[in-house]
């Protein structure tokens, strides 16, 4: 029987964003902080073609690139696209055109947006001209381009001092992550309060959580077994530092805990107990959460806590260092 | 047949700042290979292929920047390409420009590795949360600290050997006018006063986060015989693990010994600290000098620290480690591992400057990454090898 990998397998959604300081050198710099100021700069190469953006380095001679040209604001479309869908971060909310735009006077197009409201009003050979935005930082969104009805629009007044040297770049990825079978098997275990590990066959060795492939031996791991919820602090650190997008506010012990029947031992965290007595060899116990507030998560075990029997020996837990 | 016997003919680096605004990825790249290039005698058109290296895209949030950098690496017409073995990666570089030149596919290899760490933040990006599973993951400290507890623990090292190499590596580091961090009067007693982050690791125990980038330039034997001071290679290995698995050994990993044992056989060597002049190790925390000391077969398991403690691994001492000093006094996290290679290259060619070892003539370079998983080492030597 077939079964869909959305019966078997958990999912979450996950954003990874940040917005990244970019350093743009030198000429990538005179770039930008020609926008800013309402001016497109070019470069001239070595073998004669004035291209827009300059390149870093001219790409016969290798040189960083040092002859910079003011170029036209004016020029033709020479290839283009419709966008028909616009997604975030796009120049524009609404339908609009990418095109090949070569400026007056230079050998090489640039890639931009064209404001028109539908793709009956561009094609190839069509004149377009710079329209600057008010607000300008020195960045690609300065300007876009519009057909070019003959008439400048009034320039913006110069809108910054001194080189642009950095610009941020905000990314923003949105994905779903999808648990594996096995490991799905033990988050579902954690909603109704079991630890379910799983056995290889043929290590015989005992993974929490199971996974898909034995890392030694490259088989699934099948065999279901039901652990307890105590185990021994293997190794662990004390997180003093703080972070951008930490989840726990420090200081927290990160431990790995070796569960009682495990081959494998388990991140986690460790509270009720002071730091400075927390120690290789502790025995421990989870502490869960009040039921009503479970899901298909580890962290249905809120922390694990010293059980207060003694500690293990170090003999029965050093080969999991 | 054999391997072509090949050489570096060509070491530049980047001065490695906490932020290099002044230039961007592509010009990072280009200020250390013009400099390799110019210590080869050499021009980019004279050059083969280029390999590039570099650690997560989410660094620097470009994905394959090597698609963008063609043009400024001037790599337009030649082969180019892109390694990636987390923060073993600048060592897998240079050894795959190695192993195009030593197979006979090209003649003359540029290799460059960067990192430009300013443009975000590698403990964010290190400990983006995975749903289902616990929030406690707090970057490469947070990852290394409690197998670092463990190798205290298991060697009975005493509490102070990682500020012996801490203060060790940032005095060496006063010595190479490339380093990030130069910072005067470091001693075992101010780096122990420093911060606890990630207990038992303090800040002074902590590589900087660097902008920076390292070149190198491999040539076939012909060329390299023309040098005036070629680094043969005389050994490359690079080994893997995963990240997690039953009763994995993450103090002294199984892929670091296998690595090192096929390692000194290629290099024809049967005793590491009598033949190995200098060493540069990849210790991104202070402690992992005696862990891999002991994983490279320099110490028995368990008497890396004796060798620490002894001062062994001082500049003058019998196996000096990390004289340009280190990934603790420079991080450019991709560029790193081929700092490490690059370092050795210069010890056997006599051009490490103040951080020079008396009379080099064999060198280790060394790289790890992931969660101790990847490993990659050179063995460099001022003579051509015997086979
Ligand atoms: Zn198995």
């Amino acid at each position: 029987m077939r079964r869909h990998p959305q019966d078997r397998t958990l999912s979450a959604p996950v954003t990874v964003s940040f917005d990244y300081t970019r350093s743009v050198g030198p000429v990538l710099g005179r770039f930008l902080t020609g926008l800013r100021d309402g001016q497109f700069v070019g470069a001239r190469l070595s073998d004669g073609r004035v291209v827009v953006p300059p390149p870093e380095f001219d790409p016969v001679t290798h040189r960083a690139t040092a002859d910079f040209v003011d170029v036209a604001e004016t020029g033709t479309v020479t290839s283009w696209t419709w966008v028909s869908e616009p997604v975030a971060g796009q120049p524009f909310d609404r339908p609009f055109a990418f095109a090949l735009v070569t400026l007056d006077g230079t050998d090489a197009p640039l890639l931009h947006a064209v404001d028109v409201a539908s793709p009956d009003e561009i094609s190839t050979g069509l004149k377009v001209r710079a329209r600057w935005a008010t607000e300008r930082t020195g960045a690609i969104t300065d300007v876009v381009f519009v057909p070019d009805t003959g008439t400048a629009a009034p320039a913006a007044p110069v809108a910054g001092e001194g080189e642009v040297t950095g610009i941020v770049t905000p990314v923003s990825l949105d994905y779903t992550y999808a648990a594996s079978p096995e490991e799905s098997a033990f988050f579902r275990g954690l909603a109704e309060g079991r630890l379910v590990a799983q056995r290889c066959p043929q290590c015989r060795k005992v993974y929490v959580p199971p996974r898909p492939a034995c890392p030694v031996d490259g088989v699934p791991t099948v065999e279901e077994i039901e652990l307890s919820d105590t185990g021994t602090v293997t190794t662990f650190c004390i997180v003093n530092v703080p972070f951008l997008g930490q989840k726990i506010t420090p200081p927290y012990v990160s431990a790995y805990i070796l569960l009682d029947g495990a081959d494998i031992a388990l991140q986690h965290l460790i509270l009720d107990i002071p730091v400075e007595e927390i120690r290789m060899g502790l025995r421990v116990k989870a502490v869960w959460k009040p039921r009503e507030e479970w899901g298909t998560t580890i962290e249905n075990i809120s922390h694990f806590a010293p059980t207060g029997d003694a500690d293990a020996d170090y003999d029965t837990y050093k080969h999991h260092l | 047949m054999g391997k072509t016997p090949a050489a570096v003919i060509g070491v530049g680096q980047t001065h490695h700042r906490a932020k290099r605004e002044d230039v961007s990825m592509a010009g990072l790249c280009r200020e250390a290979m013009d400099r390799a290039l110019e210590d080869a005698g050499m021009t980019l058109d004279e050059i083969d292929a280029i390999v590039v290296g570099k650690a997560p895209d989410l660094f620097e949030g470009v994905m394959m920047p090597e698609l963008y950098l063609a043009e400024a690496l001037g790599a337009v017409g030649k082969p180019l390409l892109r390694v990636h073995t987390a923060g073993s990666v600048g060592g897998s570089t240079a050894i795959v420009a190695a192993s195009l030149v030593q197979s006979g596919v090209h003649k003359k290899v540029l290799t460059v590795a960067f990192e430009k760490q300013s443009e975000s933040n590698a403990m964010w990006a290190l400990s983006v949360p995975v749903p289902f599973v616990m929030p406690v993951h707090a970057g490469a400290g947070g990852y290394f600290a409690p197998h670092v507890r463990s190798y205290i623990r298991r060697s009975g090292a005493p509490g102070h050997i990682g500020a012996i190499v801490a203060a060790k590596d940032r005095t060496n580091a006063l010595k190479n006018p490339y380093a990030h961090l130069h910072n005067e009067g470091t001693t075992v007693e101010s780096v122990l006063a420093s911060q606890m982050l990630w207990d038992p690791i303090r800040y002074d125990e902590t590589c900087p986060s660097s902008d920076g980038a390292c070149a190198l330039v491999i040539a076939a034997d012909d060329i390299a015989a023309v040098s005036p001071n070629p680094a043969w290679i005389h050994g490359t290995v690079m080994r893997s693990e995963p990240t997690t698995a039953a009763e994995r050994d993450q103090v002294n990993p199984q892929a670091g010994r296998d690595a090192a044992a096929a390692l000194w056989k290629q290099a024809g060597i049967t005793s590491p600290i009598d033949e190995i002049d200098a060493a540069e190790i990849y210790v991104p925390f202070s402690w992992f000098e005696p862990m891999w000391l002991e994983n490279l077969g320099f110490a028995e398991e368990g008497a890396g620290w004796k060798l620490t403690e002894a001062g062994e691994t001082a500049m003058t001492g019998r196996i000096p480690v990390n004289c340009s000093g280190g990934v603790l006094s420079s991080n450019p996290i991709g560029a790193s591992g081929m700092l490490r290679f690059g370092e050795a290259a210069l010890q056997v060619r006599g051009a490490a400057g103040e951080h020079q070892v008396d009379g080099a003539r064999k060198a280790l370079g060394h790289a790890y990454g992931g969660g101790s998983q990847f490993f990659a080492m050179w063995v460099v030597g001022a003579d051509k090898p015997a086979n």
